[in-house]
């Protein structure tokens, strides 16, 4: 069960980084979610058809596997899933969803953008965002699951 | 064509976090919750991802262009400042009270929900308020 989480996981992980890779070696962008996004949104210009194209691309990875009723998720508990419940209620969600937005925008980039990518291209903004974000959301478990027992 | 490239870097992206179970916030959380039942899957995500990025980069930066654009645009920025630590310390928080960073975050909405309609509509609000902010200075 465990080995076959970690394989499925490699498998994912190389199709991600797939992905980077043909984003560069086709528009010669980064492929980060957070940057792309919100360029989308709030950006004019040429890169609108690419962005919108690429967000609708992740959205329709899983969709398609949705539809098809491809068993290849990987949702913990639950291996017919191929997307997992949200674990907080819309209030928690509502905090969760700015600190996350206002942070990725003000840190120039999220998991993909910095986590995969930079630490690609050995970037030290990347190395350090990467290792501040992995260190604090890990303190920020430890002290809403064991220290405030969850009541968060 | 540059649509279509960037339509099928998004599919195997979305597939990507889909297959490993990065689209599950429990298995997320599962490895930021080092002192409980700790899950490793995304070692293996991050790990998988990030060495077939670096083989990948290479390989395509041996041409002088990408295919349908004039230059590769990377960052050129190696300092490290306050915005950037800071904005990723306020993004971990985030991260680690939902179990969801902005990739899972759209690839989960195949399947919406409420809590996921908050987050997103959030998300985005932060992403303006982060221009807004940016400009500012």
């Amino acid at each position: 069960m465990e080995t076959m989480s970690g394989l499925q996981g490699a498998l994912g992980g190389v199709l991600i980084g797939l992905a980077a890779t043909l984003l560069m070696g086709s528009l010669g962008r980064i492929a980060g979610i957070s940057g792309i996004l919100s360029g989308l949104l709030f950006e004019r210009g040429g890169n609108r058809p690419w962005r919108l194209a690429f967000v609708l691309g992740i959205v329709s990875g899983p969709g398609l596997l949705i539809l098809t009723g491809l068993d290849w998720g990987n949702v913990s508990g639950d291996s017919g899933a191929v997307v997992g419940l949200p674990e907080s209620g819309p209030a928690m969600m509502l905090i969760a969803g700015l600190l996350v937005g206002l942070g990725t925008g003000l840190g120039s980039g999220c998991t993909s953008g910095h986590g995969v990518c930079g630490l690609a291209r050995l970037s030290p903004r990347s190395m350090a965002a990467t290792l501040v974000f992995v260190l604090v959301a890990m303190l920020t478990v430890y002290l809403s699951r064991h220290v405030l027992g969850g009541s968060v | 064509m540059k649509i279509l490239a960037g339509y099928l870097a998004g599919l195997l992206f979305g597939l990507g976090l889909a297959i490993s179970g990065m689209t599950d916030p429990a298995r997320v959380i599962g490895f930021l919750d080092v002192a409980g039942a700790w899950d490793p899957t995304l070692i293996f995500v991050l790990g998988g991802a990030v060495v077939t990025t670096f083989i990948g980069y290479r390989l395509v930066w041996r041409r002088q262009m990408p295919l349908f654009e004039s230059r590769f645009q990377l960052p050129t920025r190696r300092d490290l400042d306050s915005r950037l630590l800071g904005g990723a310390a306020l993004f971990g928080i985030g991260w680690g009270l939902s179990g969801y960073c902005p990739g899972p975050g759209v690839a989960s909405l195949p399947e919406p929900s409420w809590p996921l309609a908050a987050f997103i509509m959030t998300l985005l609000l932060g992403w303006w308020l982060a221009r807004r902010l940016s400009s500012a200075h």
